[in-house]
């Protein structure tokens, strides 16, 4: 089965410059995203998972600078656009982010003002993305509430924000990243913020819409259980890098990359014994700004090899195909 | 042998409306919360957020006034003393054997202290000599696996491990009968949370804690706890030892929220999560039992009658009227 | 020095050195920091640093412009002033001073002037600067006379003593009354919180200088200049403690939250001890930034005060009093340079506000 290819990043590298100097937020990301495929991005705090989805919706905040890379729509096609080329205040890209992209956030209060009723906030989005009158708009925000599972939507679009429950917020989130009626979503961390039955909720909606509307998927999280429920494939970042890319079903079982290895024996289940200990990282998730040399996972590795893992860093993966960046994949 | 007893515990928050502001409601935060905690024991409790989990761990504590209720605690003197009524003058001095571990391993620790002198100050104000007090820390931070140097740096010097090993060193300090820790995980990376566990484990192992877990996160729970209270809108609804509360959950609720944790192995993906709806408002709780508008199994008496906790097999506690009747599916 | 030796330099820095060292990069608030500290070490010298006594009136030279000092003459370096010669201007009977070349006044370092007191310690007459010789209306101007032929740049210079410290005195007395009561309101809350916040909301309400008017009016003509002031000061930060009293009750009420205070709490601390070591230190620097934004709005008030003849009077002297000078829209026609009074306030309300922005945003090591 070949899906169409919705988005290409390609080598992707964004820098913060900050007094004690720059920090490398991304150095080299690559990844494509799949029609009605969802890519999982998963990664401990520093890694770059989010700066990726702010770099190729252009919304990188100051100090940051993206210093490289493209971001490929439709790549291969006559309309092949490079968001990464596009001015991020111009129309176009206006019109994609929230357009052909939505984004759905983890704090959906954070995307909703409060001064404004729900109705408000999705009619504004719809009209900015298509040429609706006022009333017909009203009647495509009130489907799109109905869609994303919100009872008696005629009744909760005029609700302000904190008069809805944390589950149905991020409801109505995802009703607005599916105002502009996009094939590409990216959602950053989208139930972390709620509690689990409620994230078992929003998960089955995001995947019952993507069925539905056949769009690529990216997901950004922390949860490994997230990754394993959700994904088709899945991208493991670590401090700005892409270390892994598999299958899902590979990467639980045969996992390539030591620090996956690692994550995935550290990650407390629900399978659990009574007391059953975990295996540990050693060390912390080093700052950003003091990036290891060579692969910047080797001072937490179990298989380090002196002078060659501190010395150079491993060949970056090439996108699409599974594989480790480290230094024991080379080896036959 | 009993460390804590709670029994009928409630905390009510009363609504004032007007001018006047006279009393017009009741937001019952606790509403007739029984357990117990018995030496060298580990019990979590575990609920979504608003369950009342917290505001029961801060009774205990203390930071908040019951409204009702009893909570008999043995310092090990022979005597128990009940903490709900207790003056807050004749709690000072027992407050050495109660300690806490908090969430937040940043705004826990005070910046503007040495290491040491925050591992050390549960022994200074409570009259320690300081030549006792050093061998004390460099004891206690060899317990927590830090090194011996940390005790002349400042919190800024640590990462969120870190600091979270220096938080459980100061609850440590003075040998507490039993210990409260607020979600002392969720705050970290999954590598670094793997670290604490295996310390909790370790300590429970080594020092025979007494330990109240308060958590969300079930997969942690299953980890660290030897029993498990589940609470749902301001009241337990299942108390059971650990492994067969996962395996063979007798509260309808239980069974929700073992199905919506996703475990991270991809094979399991599709279990279905039988009960729909959100969190009950703890303000306006639903007449009869507080679950039955989201549960798969309620007949016409859960929509009237309150169901008691009772037992329902030697050492698990259950509050449903059809606790005896249904099969309800747990996670192996 | 080694990465290592840095980092664990950086390790056991307290909260004072994180928070001088993010201050240092503040390139602007530490220009400014050095720039009130030489205002301050003037205030300190101001009567050395004098070069004419600044009460000494002498009608035969009002209105004297302001004189420059030569440093070289036909033999090198040999500093010096012109004598004046006063010419009286036919049409419009005005006297206007011009340098007389025939007399040359040199001028000298550590020179004997008038009798001061250094300091509070001893008496002395010695000045930095001052000149040999001449007669009695002769002196150094540098920034000319008034009407009463009081040198300008003398009074300025002692002028910084009394503004400065009235800013300093007048925060002192709002920074007691706004930590005691704000630490009141913010740590017990309950009704009593309630009380000082309304009366905070009247006293804020209230329109500032009618209020001045009023109490400075009030103030017997009889007291002396040294009364006056201490009125002044009380009056001024009768407002002044509100704006300290809200940040120390916020800070207050945000740290009570705070998790190593329950933790200290649960530790069984007193709570002297919960407040002292750990509550009062957390926001030692705020206050001081604070406060380094509330000694310009001081100064601000004297000054207006002064200037509105409400303040100080003469013959205390203070920038106010000396800009009241310059309110005669006549009289600076003629000598525009009693406006230069204006210099110094504004430099130094201009050094505080970069010095309380600069501490301010270091205060916070994290933030």
């Amino acid at each position: 089965m070949v899906e169409r290819t919705s988005l290409a990043v390609r080598d992707l590298a964004v820098h913060f410059e900050m007094e004690q100097g720059t920090v490398r937020a991304l150095e080299g990301v690559s990844f494509d995203l799949h029609a009605g495929r969802t890519l999982g991005i998963v990664g401990e705090s520093g890694c770059g998972k989010s700066v990726t989805a702010r770099s190729i919706l252009r919304i990188v905040d100051r100090p940051g600078r993206i210093v490289g890379g493209q971001a490929l729509l439709d790549p291969g096609t006559a309309e092949e656009a490079d968001l990464i080329a596009m001015d991020p205040e111009s129309r176009r890209m206006r019109g994609i982010r929230g357009g052909r992209i939505g984004l759905i956030f983890q704090e959906p209060m954070t995307a909703l003002s409060v001064h404004y009723t729900v109705g408000n906030q999705i009619i504004e989005a719809v009209r900015a993305h298509n040429d609706l009158s006022k009333a017909a708009a009203r009647d495509r925000a009130i489907e799109l509430l109905r869609e994303v599972g919100i009872p008696r939507p005629e009744l909760r679009i005029d609700a302000y924000p904190f008069q809805l429950s944390g589950g149905l917020r991020q409801r109505v989130g995802i009703a607005m990243a599916l105002a502009g009626d996009p094939d590409i979503v990216i959602a950053d961390e989208p139930t972390t913020a709620l509690d689990v039955t409620t994230q078992a909720q929003v998960l089955d909606l995001l995947r019952r819409l993507q069925r539905e509307k056949n769009i690529a998927l990216m997901l950004i999280t922390h949860d490994m259980g997230v990754i394993a429920e959700m994904c088709d494939e899945v991208a493991v970042m670590y401090l700005g890098r892409v270390v892994e890319y598999a299958p899902v079903a590979d990467l639980f079982t045969t996992s390539r990359h030591p620090y996956t290895r690692a994550l995935l024996r550290a990650v407390p289940s629900i399978l659990a014994t009574p007391r059953q200990r975990l295996a540990t990282i050693g060390g912390a998730v080093p700052h950003p700004g003091a990036r290891p040399s060579g692969c910047a996972f080797h001072p937490r590795c179990s298989d380090f090899m002196p002078g060659r893992c501190d010395a150079a860093s491993p060949a970056p993966l090439r996108p699409g195909e599974a594989g480790a960046s480290c230094f024991l994949e080379a080896q036959p | 042998m009993n460390v804590l007893e709670v029994s009928d515990l409630k905390k009510h928050y009363p609504i004032h409306a007007g001018l006047l502001r006279r009393e017009v409601g009741r937001v019952r935060a606790v509403d007739g919360v029984s357990f117990h905690i018995a030496q060298g024991e580990t019990l979590a409790l575990v609920g979504e957020s608003g369950c009342g989990k917290t505001t029961v761990s801060r009774c205990i504590l203390r930071a908040l006034a019951p409204t009702s209720g009893s909570i008999r605690f043995d310092p090990g003197q022979g005597e128990t003393v009940d903490l709900a009524t207790l003056p807050k003058r004749a709690l000072r001095p027992l407050r050495r054997h109660l300690q806490m571990i908090f969430q937040d391993p940043y705004s826990s620790l005070n910046p503007r202290m040495m290491v040491g002198d925050i591992i050390a100050e549960p022994l200074r104000v409570n009259g320690v000599p300081a030549a006792e007090r050093h061998a004390r820390v460099l004891e206690l931070l060899d317990l927590v696996q830090m090194p011996a140097v940390a005790r002349t740096r400042f919190p800024h010097a640590f990462s969120g491990g870190q600091r979270q090993r220096i938080g459980i060193a100061r609850a440590l300090a003075l040998n507490p009968r039993l210990v409260v820790a607020d979600e002392p995980v969720s705050a970290l990376d999954v590598s670094v949370q793997a670290q604490i566990i295996n310390l909790l484990l370790d300590l429970q192992d080594r020092l025979k804690l007494s330990m109240l877990f308060v958590a969300h996160d079930l997969s942690v729970v299953r980890h660290v706890s030897d029993r498990v209270a589940v609470m749902y809108v301001g009241r337990i609804v299942e108390v059971a030892p650990t492994d067969a509360l996962y395996r063979t959950p007798r509260h309808p609720y239980t069974e929700t929220l073992l199905a919506a944790v996703p475990a991270p192995d991809p094979m399991r993906r599709g279990r279905q999560m039988k009960a729909s709806g959100d969190v009950a408002d703890p303000a306006k709780p639903p007449p009869g039992c507080a679950f039955h508008p989201r549960c798969p199994y309620a007949q016409d008496r859960c929509r009237v009658e309150r169901p008691e906790l009772t037992e329902v097999a030697p050492g698990r506690w259950a509050s449903c009227h059809r606790a005896q009747e249904i099969e309800l599916a747990g996670v192996a | 020095m080694s990465a290592t030796a840095a980092q664990d330099r950086w390790a056991e820095a307290t909260q004072l050195r994180l928070t001088w060292w993010r201050f240092r990069r503040h390139r602007l608030a530490v220009v400014s920091l050095v720039i009130i500290a030489l205002f301050y070490l003037v205030a300190a010298f101001a009567d050395f640093l004098a070069i004419n006594d600044p009460h000494a009136t002498d009608a035969r030279r009002s209105f004297i412009p302001p004189q420059t000092i030569h440093l070289f003459d036909e033999d090198g370096f040999n500093p010096h002033v012109y004598g004046l010669r006063g010419v009286r201007d036919r049409q419009t009977f005005q006297l206007t001073y011009t340098p007389d070349p025939n007399r040359k006044l040199p001028v000298r370092l550590f020179t004997r002037g008038y009798t001061y007191n250094l300091l509070g310690l001893f008496e002395t007459d010695i000045h930095l600067i001052g000149i040999e010789g001449g007669q009695r209306t002769d002196g150094i101007f540098l920034l000319g006379t008034d009407q009463l032929g009081r040198d300008l740049y003398s009074r300025m210079i002692v002028a910084t003593r009394v503004s400065l410290s009235i800013g300093l005195a007048g925060v002192a007395l709002s920074l007691l009354l706004g930590i005691i009561l704000g630490g009141v309101s913010g740590l017990y809350g309950g009704w009593v919180d309630t009380l000082i916040q309304r009366v905070i909301e009247v006293l804020r309400s209230i329109p500032t200088i009618p209020l001045w008017m009023g109490l400075a009016a009030a103030l017997p003509n009889t007291w002396s200049t040294t009364q006056v002031y201490f009125a002044i000061t009380v009056i001024i930060s009768l407002i002044g403690w509100t704006d300290l009293a809200r940040v120390v009750r916020g800070r207050f009420l945000s740290l009570r939250e705070e998790d190593f205070v329950v933790a200290a709490e649960l530790a069984g601390a007193s709570q002297g001890r919960i407040i002292f070591r750990h509550m009062l230190p957390s926001f030692a620097s705020h206050i001081i930034a604070a406060v380094s934004l509330a000694l310009p709005a001081m100064i601000v008030s004297e000054t207006a005060l002064s200037f509105l003849g409400l303040g100080l009077r003469p013959p205390a002297i203070s920038w106010g009093i000396l800009l009241q000078d310059a309110q005669n829209i006549q009289v600076l026609a003629n000598a525009p340079w009693l406006l230069s009074a204006a210099v110094p306030v504004i430099l130094v309300i201009l050094a505080f506000n970069f010095l309380g922005d600069g501490l301010r945003d270091a205060a916070d090591p994290y933030g």
